[in-house]
């Protein structure tokens, strides 16, 4: 085994800013991916609970289409497919003058295939709540929309934080596979400085515990959010 | 003060008299597939009157108080409440649900709120009163039924009798024109169950319109006017309470009663 | 979206199917594998002594925290050098997989186990049973049932990942699609077709994970 070891190239230029470079992008695309997955996955769940048949169809077909297709495929439909299949005029747009196609591509990619995962713990969510709080509501003259606006939806989002961390950790994991789109971000700047220097352990020593210290951070602010919104009596986590 | 002391010292009008119904059940039957759960069910309970509805498990006793409030659907007949028709299709539900008050048996008070706010929603958000005005007959009733105190709590941090008034509390905050109650006292340790039935004694002695699902039948010797006995979906006895108590008319009964009295 | 010649279809399936081959190989192993060491490293989490237990616990949530792209070049790179000499794609990529779904089975293993009661326990022991014996008869039976879906389900989640290959230019079923898509210039058709396949494969399965799970729900 001969392997010329030098963590100095962590230090040096460029291949610091690479690394950088590459940490900002991993943000930017998991904190906007997320955003997204956050608001489509929401409705999504919502509309799988609802009274109304259609409404839950629509919200299954939308969890089962997004989550039986790989996400590099799905990345590469979005980026190579879907401006073709659209009419020219918006085709040619998106080929030729929208910003960032790269980055665009993995937020909406990761973000709607994020949502359909929100989409199952939200339904889960809420449907762990119990009929006799959605009776309890009715039977008060609450609306339907009124009884998840102040009840289901306060207690739900409770219910699914702790999966919903787990999701968003899924979310900066996933983000890596944007360089398969040739968005560079930590994993893929990590590569290149191996193709650049052969420092291929060094490089990707410095991407991973990169990784381990963004989850650790992650893990750490979402449980002290956990204790903050804690329902007094109830729910009293180790 | 015993129970039937509370209900002695009241005022009763005569039964003669006649009052209008404000719950007015006519031959409704409903069935889940080729279950029947109720079939061919009347009674009606006049404006103050406190009538208890029991049966075995399984009887459809719960079923049928929910279809007052339009929380099950049923298949034939009619129920009026205050003039207004449950099953019509035109019938703005959440405005007659917003005037019944109902009380469930594991209490479904809504564990983010406090015990105030539980009492506070659907007053503000239903009929629009202000925030001030909601919390000011929140905390009437909370003294009323005893817990003056507990405003700031979350349920969880209550006894279950503790939360059952509570959740009566929520359901009188809305002014309702009857109170329907499934089981309020099952889930609840027997220590806990007097504190409940005085606060619903209370109530009755009111004058306030009660039908209520219960197995105490201290609660419907004493304080209710008459008694319904449901076996099967079907209503087999309605009569004053003395009468159902002294002479049952059906065997079902006379069993159900032998059973229920003996433990 | 230009012509599209079905014959063309027929000329590139013995390319496709050898890629849809490697990633089923792929998927097959990995389980085997990701099991085997995933259950080993539930034990020594759930009975190891503490540096053991730690030892586990520190394996998992390492691996846990990590992109398995990632993953996949860490081993793409070490295997080679560990062992000495060139070797392809395929075993590092294996490796990659059985290191990084251990560390996932063994999440589901540990919680599936941890989800029967402790009092059945106490009520196997109590009844004579030994520790062993108050295992194999009463507490897997119980964490199996329960776990058996989860670990079906992160068996069709590995199997979409074995994709991920594709950044190793190992030939799965995801790579063969993009060479030809690349290589007859007909990107929309054959990406399609990889979404009909995939779709395909993993909605049926997850349909038949959702089937055993209700059935196990209701004897
Ligand atoms: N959603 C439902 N689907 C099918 N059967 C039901 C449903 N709800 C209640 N039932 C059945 O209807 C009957 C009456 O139930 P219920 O009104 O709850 O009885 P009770 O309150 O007198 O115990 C029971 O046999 C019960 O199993
Ligand atoms: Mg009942």
């Amino acid at each position: 085994m001969s392997y010329r070891w030098d963590w100095s190239v962590l230090v040096s230029e460029p291949y610091l800013g690479w690394l950088l470079a590459g940490l900002g992008w991993t943000l930017l695309v998991a904190g906007a991916a997320w955003v997204l997955a956050l608001a489509v996955g929401v409705t999504v769940g919502v509309l799988r609970t609802l009274p109304n048949r259609a409404a839950r169809t629509l919200g299954t077909a939308y969890v089962e289409t997004f989550r039986n297709i790989p996400l590099l495929l799905q990345l590469f439909v979005w980026y190579f497919v879907l401006p073709e299949l659209l009419p020219a005029p918006i085709g040619n747009w998106i080929k030729r003058e929208l910003p960032l196609p790269e980055y665009w591509t993995a937020v909406i990619g990761l973000g709607l295939f994020t949502a359909a995962r929100v989409a199952e713990q939200t339904r889960a969510g809420i449907q762990a709540i119990g009929r006799g709080q959605t009776l309890a509501a009715a039977a008060s003259g609450l609306t339907l929309a009124q009884s998840y606006r102040y009840i289901l939806l306060p207690i739900a989002a409770r219910n699914v934080l702790p999966p919903l961390t787990s999701e968003f950790l899924n979310v900066v994991k996933n983000s890596s596979l944007a360089l398969t789109i040739g968005l560079l971000e930590l994993t893929g700047q990590s590569r290149q400085i191996e193709s650049a220097t052969f420092h291929g352990i060094e490089a990707f020593t410095a991407a991973t515990l990169t990784y381990v210290v963004l989850t650790t951070a992650v893990i750490l602010v979402l449980r002290a959010v956990e204790r903050l919104v804690a329902i007094p009596g109830l729910m009293a986590r180790a | 003060m015993t129970i039937s002391a509370l209900r002695k010292a009241s005022p009763i009008a005569p039964a003669s008299v006649e009052r209008p119904a404000t719950i007015e059940i006519t031959r409704i039957s409903k069935s889940y597939g080729a279950l029947e759960v109720l079939n061919d069910c009347s009674m009606s309970i006049r404006k103050g009157e406190a009538v208890v509805v029991c049966g075995p498990s399984g009887s459809g006793k719960s079923t049928l108080l929910k279809c007052v409030n339009g929380l099950e659907t049923f298949q034939s007949g009619s129920i009026v409440v205050d003039g207004v028709s449950v099953g019509d299709r035109n019938t703005d539900l959440t405005r007659l649900r917003s005037r019944i008050g109902m009380v469930f048996q594991h209490f479904e008070l809504y564990p983010h709120l406090s015990v105030l706010e539980n009492i506070t929603l659907a007053q503000v958000k239903v009929l629009r009163r202000s925030k001030t005005e909601a919390s000011e007959k929140g905390m009437t009733l909370l003294r009323r039924v005893g817990l003056g105190d507990k405003a700031g709590c979350h349920p969880a941090q209550l006894s279950g009798g503790q939360q059952q008034r509570v959740a009566i509390a929520r359901a009188l905050a809305m002014d309702p024109i009857a109170m329907l109650f499934d089981e309020p006292t099952s889930a609840l340790d027997p220590e806990m169950i007097k504190d409940v039935l005085e606060v619903m004694t209370e109530l009755a002695r009111d004058g306030m319109t009660m039908m209520v699902v219960t197995h105490e039948m201290g609660f419907a010797r004493h304080v209710a006017d008459r008694v319904v006995f449901m076996d099967d979906g079907r209503i087999l006895e309605d009569a004053p309470s003395s009468v159902f108590f002294a002479q049952p008319s059906t065997e079902r009964a006379r069993i159900f009663l032998s059973k229920i009295l003996r433990q | 979206m230009s012509d599209f010649d079905p014959d063309l279809l027929k000329a590139v399936a013995p390319f496709l199917w050898d890629g849809l081959l490697t990633s089923f190989g792929l998927l097959l192993l990995a389980m085997a594998g990701g099991g085997l060491l995933g259950s080993l490293l539930a034990v020594m989490r759930i009975a190891g002594p503490r540096p053991i237990a730690a030892l586990a616990a520190g394996y998992v949530n390492g691996l846990r925290s990590v992109p398995l792209i990632m993953v996949i070049f860490w081993f793409y790179l070490l295997v080679p050098l560990v062992i000495g000499r060139a070797i392809g794609a395929f075993t590092s990529a294996l490796v990659a997989f059985v290191i990084f779904e251990a560390a996932y089975y063994a999440e589901i293993i540990r919680a599936g186990i941890q989800s029967v009661p402790k009092q059945q326990l106490a009520a196997a022991l109590a009844s004579g049973l030994g520790p062993l014996q108050a295992y194999r008869f009463v507490i897997l039976p119980q964490a199996v049932r329960k776990m058996l879906p989860i670990l079906l389900s992160q068996s069709i989640a590995l199997f979409q990942d074995t994709s991920l290959v594709y950044v190793v230019g190992l030939h799965d079923f995801m790579t063969a699609v993009s060479v030809t898509a690349n290589r007859e210039g007909h990107l929309v058709e054959f990406y399609l077709f990889a979404v009909a396949i995939y779709f395909t494969l993993c909605f049926a399965a997850s349909q038949s994970v959702q089937l055993l799970n209700r059935q196990s729900v209701s004897p």
